[in-house]
């Protein structure tokens, strides 16, 4: 049997590699991005000079091969889903038994004029960065539109290089749809920290073109001042790339619809990652989640179901992470920046303003619902175990050493958190258990 | 950069710039009182008449190079006029040893008699030159670094890959590099074992039959290139940078009488601790624990928010400055053996040798403590601590090279190469040179307790000068550290030391140190691998989510540091070590190593 699995991200190349394991189907990655999978969360630091490019495949070139994984650098122009057929830009036809559809995203654009001129674009592909890298030299400021994480790392990357950056954001505090109001509030703090001239409840009122048509300003819609830039980041968010499948009959909401084995309408079409839109999600989970690790873990569901094993996606508890400039931000189950009314919190922020935890609880029960961390490391493992067991809020705050991650000799803050819990609650409890590893692993076993 | 650190920058390299050229500031006059120095009278007054005979006594030579080359060849003709007169008329009253010239002496006599005969403003202002070598360039360095614990904390990787110091060179011109160093080695080698083929032979086919092994491999698994081959980067400041290294290294080496106006210089330094005149070895240890203690100040502004990194880039500044440097100089001063007490065999591949078991016999308690001090390190100290806390307790936190390594060669970390070509090497040469220090260093001992140098068809003199050579000077020095800028900061510690190999192999098989992996939190971004100084693709057991045990590393716990999503910590425990560091843990699907 054929497997061709379009898109070589995260969740295509975890298709690929989790249908080798388990098949000896013949596989086809498809990408006209690049030539290897990279990791496209390290996009930055190729500009920032951490990496170089070759640095950023976590497969060496010989792994293909080795896993007979066959790797096409070309388009699919049109995919005829009757005849499961490819059309490629090159012309080639590519014919399939089975297809994964891991298409990606694209950055949003909203109408605004000047939008698709030079000099303004997203960042999320290869072809982003090497667009960015081309228009750098003699850069004078960057202006970003939107916030959310991969406005912060443009910004990030322009400071890299002393390139002036003003970002432009529509809420009043930096990603507060997404986090809560100090954590939040935290982040803004640190953008200004670092020198980067964040604007707060604005919107982007056009982007002007210098006559050649490439932007050489951009003016605000609320106040009408004009802001001269040699360069426009858009990081509105992302959403689906699908617009190449639309009239094919594959049936497509915002993005491609799935059910929970992540099958499509289409037989023997599957989609995953960041284009596919899950028709009954998990409760509490979004139909969309664009990010690498429901990417990867849907990929390793995909392969699973195509190589005739019947599996239901389940991502589990939730988690993410992120960096935002110099503060680590982790989230495990729910925290939510507009929690709903059974939720409360317990939130402890160090005096310095770049550390803080936050507990989120069920106001009936007390069972533990979800954990921030800014600033601080904790245990993925340790968080999961306690949230899937709904332990209850005051034996975490006493075990909380068990989840402490930072590197060893760091100063551990359970303490002063188990302070403030009790000078808040009148509780009065201690900290009963070591950041020990063997004790971790021995509660791990549990 | 502010003009401050500029300011710096200029500083630093003038004092690079005045350091080279001290080499040749110095005028040499061949005077009789120069060579005073000589007790030895048949010596001394056989030189005379022979400089006499070719008139150059009382000659005034305008550089050492011109000077060592006459003087050289005086003492080949007074050796073999000695030798024939010895031969003809043996004098009744001095013995032969004394009466002959040997090639040691002559080395000594070589290097006393440029210091006794040197004129000019290196050795008539020592202290001035002294300043404006060393002193203005820690001043430089300190200009420059001091401004960056302005910056707001956190991670301090900007730009390296931009920076024509620090980006490395090409696939290409690195192995040519590198292969004419093997081959100049080599052929070095052979002259410096007076002209015999066997050991350089050896070397060569042995690293012949390595490269064929990695290769053989490779096809079977029809492996590629490896990964760092294919970026068009030429780092041309760090190309010089090494090209300097691997040239200070040479003439520290086999080249000492060359730069004895740099021992010169630190003269006074050396009276002031030791109350001896500095040899090229104390010129090396000071310019060595000066650059530890002026780079590893840069290191903790780099890493001002990772307690981990300062706690350890004081360690190794401690060992170097005190324990390295100081304590044995001052040990000299009370007349006790020259011991490095953090020093351990096999890296301290002399501490077996005769002259060193006779000498700390001999010089007392102090010295037979020193002897026992060095074997119970060997024996405890390296399983026990080594199996509480994984080698890093040595090679990152006490080592001088590694001390060395993770303060001046910091900048350069991103440049070893983390292919399973690069791995496949790793072992088969670091396990080779582990195998060599341990032949070696039997064949030595067997020497000392039996007296009889041969076993089957080697011989014990010959084997210890040429491990000396090849990984003692050639490896550890001109390849270690010369290749820095070339090969990545680790280059002699992951694959040449001998003692890492011991302590690698302890930290593989008998240890509770891990690395481990934070769930499933790894973005696969490769900040890790990139920034391994062991070339380590850290990655590779991150995205799997699973601990990481091997043995090449080392603790420095940079990867840690440069994670964005806090996934990797340095660990010690007893429990699960195999079974966390074996399985692939980042399934989604539980069942799923059985599912085939």
């Amino acid at each position: 049997m054929k497997i061709v699995i379009i898109g070589n991200g995260i969740s295509g190349i975890s298709a690929a590699r989790w249908t080798r394991k388990l098949s000896d189907h013949e596989i086809t990655v498809i990408s006209s991005e690049t030539e290897y999978f990279f990791s496209r969360t390290a996009l930055m630091y190729i500009y920032m000079g951490h990496m170089r490019k070759v640095d950023t495949q976590p497969y060496e070139p010989y792994f293909w091969k080795k896993n007979r994984i066959d790797l096409v650098k070309d388009h699919v122009d049109h995919v005829d889903f009757d005849n499961k057929s490819l059309t490629m830009k090159s012309g080639d036809n590519i014919s399939y038994d089975k297809l994964i559809l891991a298409l990606g995203s694209k950055s949003n654009k909203f109408g605004w004029p000047g939008q698709d001129l030079k000099c303004v674009a997203g960042l999320y592909s290869m072809q982003d960065l090497d667009n960015m890298e081309a228009h750098s030299a003699g850069l004078k400021r960057a202006v970003i539109v939107g916030g959310g994480l991969i406005g912060i790392e443009m910004a990030e990357m322009f400071r890299s290089r002393d390139i002036p950056v003003t970002i432009l954001i529509r809420e009043e505090s930096y990603w507060n749809n997404i986090l809560p109001k100090e954590e939040s509030a935290m982040i803004t703090r640190h953008i200004y920290d670092h020198h980067i001239d964040l604007r707060i409840g604005v919107n982007l009122g056009e982007i002007v073109d210098d006559g050649n048509g490439k932007a050489c300003a951009v003016i605000i819609k609320e106040t009408g001042e004009r802001i001269e830039c040699g360069y426009v980041g858009l990081t509105a968010g992302v959403s689906p790339n699908v617009a190449f499948l639309k009239d094919t009959g594959l049936k497509i909401e915002r993005g491609i619809s799935v059910n929970n084995h992540l099958e499509t309408n289409m037989p023997g079409v599957y989609a995953i990652g960041d284009c596919a839109q899950i028709s009954e999600p998990m409760p509490g989970r979004r139909p969309i989640e664009a990010i690498w690790y429901t990417g990867r873990m849907m990929g390793e569901v995909a392969a699973y179901n195509v190589c005739g094993r019947e599996v239901a996606y389940d991502p589990g508890i939730w988690f993410n992470s992120a960096k935002f400039l110099d503060i680590e931000y982790q989230v495990y189950g729910d925290v939510l920046a507009k929690p709903p009314e059974h939720h409360a919190t317990f939130y402890w922020e160090h005096p310095d303003g770049t550390k803080a935890i936050r507990l989120v609880y069920d106001v009936n029960d007390k069972t533990i619902l979800g954990f921030n961390v800014m600033g601080i490391r904790f245990r993925h493992e340790v968080c999961e175990k306690w949230l899937k067991e709904k332990t209850h809020l005051e034996k975490v705050i006493e075990d909380l050493s068990l989840a402490n991650f930072d590197p060893e000799f760091y100063k551990q803050h359970e303490q002063d958190f188990v302070d403030a819990y009790n000078k808040q609650t009148g509780a009065n409890l201690k900290l009963k258990r070591k950041r020990k590893l063997d004790q971790v692993l021995k509660f791990l076993k549990a | 950069m502010n003009n401050i650190q500029k300011i710096g920058i200029g500083l630093f390299l003038l004092s690079l710039i005045i350091f080279t050229a001290v080499l040749g500031l110095n005028s040499y006059t061949l005077s009789s009182d120069g060579l005073s120095h000589i007790t030895n009278d048949v010596h001394r007054n056989a030189i005379i008449e022979e400089a006499e005979k070719t008139g150059a006594l009382d000659k005034k030579y305008s550089n050492n190079i011109a000077f060592i080359g006459d003087f050289k060849s005086i003492l080949n003709n007074t050796q073999a006029s000695l030798e024939s007169s010895y031969k003809s008329n043996p004098p009744a009253d001095v013995s032969e040893w004394d009466y002959k010239m040997g090639d040691w002496v002559m080395k000594d006599y070589t290097i006393n008699t440029l210091k006794a005969t040197g004129d000019g403003p290196v050795s008539n202002n020592p202290l001035l030159f002294l300043f404006l070598t060393f002193g203005l360039g820690i001043i430089g360095g300190l200009l420059f670094i001091l401004p960056k614990f302005r910056a707001l904390p956190g991670i301090k990787n900007d730009n390296i890959y931009h920076s024509a110091l620090t980006r490395g060179l090409t696939f290409t011109p690195r192995v040519g590099i590198l292969m004419a160093t093997i081959i100049g080695v080599l052929i070095y080698g052979f002259k410096y074992m007076n002209g015999a083929i066997f050991w350089p032979l050896v070397t060569a086919i042995v690293a012949g039959l390595i490269t064929l092994l990695v290769f053989l491999h490779e096809k079977k698994k029809e492996t590629g290139p490896p990964r760092s081959a294919s970026v068009p980067i030429t780092g041309w400041i760090g190309f010089f940078a090494g090209f300097y290294l691997i040239g200070f290294y040479i003439l520290l080496y086999w080249m000492p009488e060359y730069i004895t106006n740099w021992t010169t210089i630190v003269d006074p330094v050396s009276h002031m601790l030791s109350g001896n005149d500095a040899s090229q070895w104390f010129l090396y240890g000071l310019m060595y624990t000066v650059i530890v203690i002026v780079m590893g100040i840069r290191m903790m502004s780099k890493y001002r928010h990772n307690k981990y990194q300062r706690v350890r880039t004081a360690s190794v500044m401690f060992f170097q400055t005190c324990i390295a440097f100081l304590l044995p100089e001052i040990l000299t001063r009370l007349n006790y053996p020259y011991y490095d007490f953090k020093n351990i065999w096999p890296l301290n591949y002399t501490f077996f040798f005769d002259w060193n078991i006779n000498n700390l016999i001999e010089s007392g308690g102090l010295g037979i403590f020193m002897l026992v001090w060095g074997i119970a390190l060997i024996v405890l100290g390296v399983p026990i601590i080594t199996y509480f806390y994984g080698k890093r307790w040595y090679c990152s936190w006490v080592c001088g090279c590694g001390g060395l390594a993770e303060t001046m060669g910091d900048p350069f970390r991103q440049l070893s190469d983390k292919s399973i070509r690069a791995w496949k090497y790793e072992r088969y040469i670091i396990h080779g040179v582990l195998v060599f220090a341990v032949i070696m260093t039997a064949m030595v001992l067997y020497h000392f307790f039996t007296g009889s140098t041969r076993v089957l068809f080697l011989d014990s003199n010959n084997i210890r000068q040429w491990y000396g050579f090849l990984i003692g000077s050639a490896f550890a020095g001109v390849i270690g550290t010369g290749f820095y800028p070339l090969m990545g900061n680790r280059t002699w510690c992951r694959f040449g030391c001998p003692l890492a190999g011991y302590l690698g192999l302890v930290q593989k098989f008998k240890s509770r140190f891990r690395i481990t992996t934070n769930g499933g939190q790894c973005i696969s971004c490769g900040n890790c691998s990139t920034h391994c100084e062991m070339g380590i693709d850290v990655r590779h057991y991150a995205q799997r989510g699973q601990d990481i045990v091997r043995s090449s590393c080392v603790g420095c716990g940079v990867c840690a540091a440069v994670c964005p999503r806090g996934v990797l910590r340095l660990e010690n425990g007893s429990t699960d070590i195999g079974e966390r560091a074996e399985e692939v843990r980042n399934v989604h699907i539980e069942d799923l190593i059985n599912a085939k």
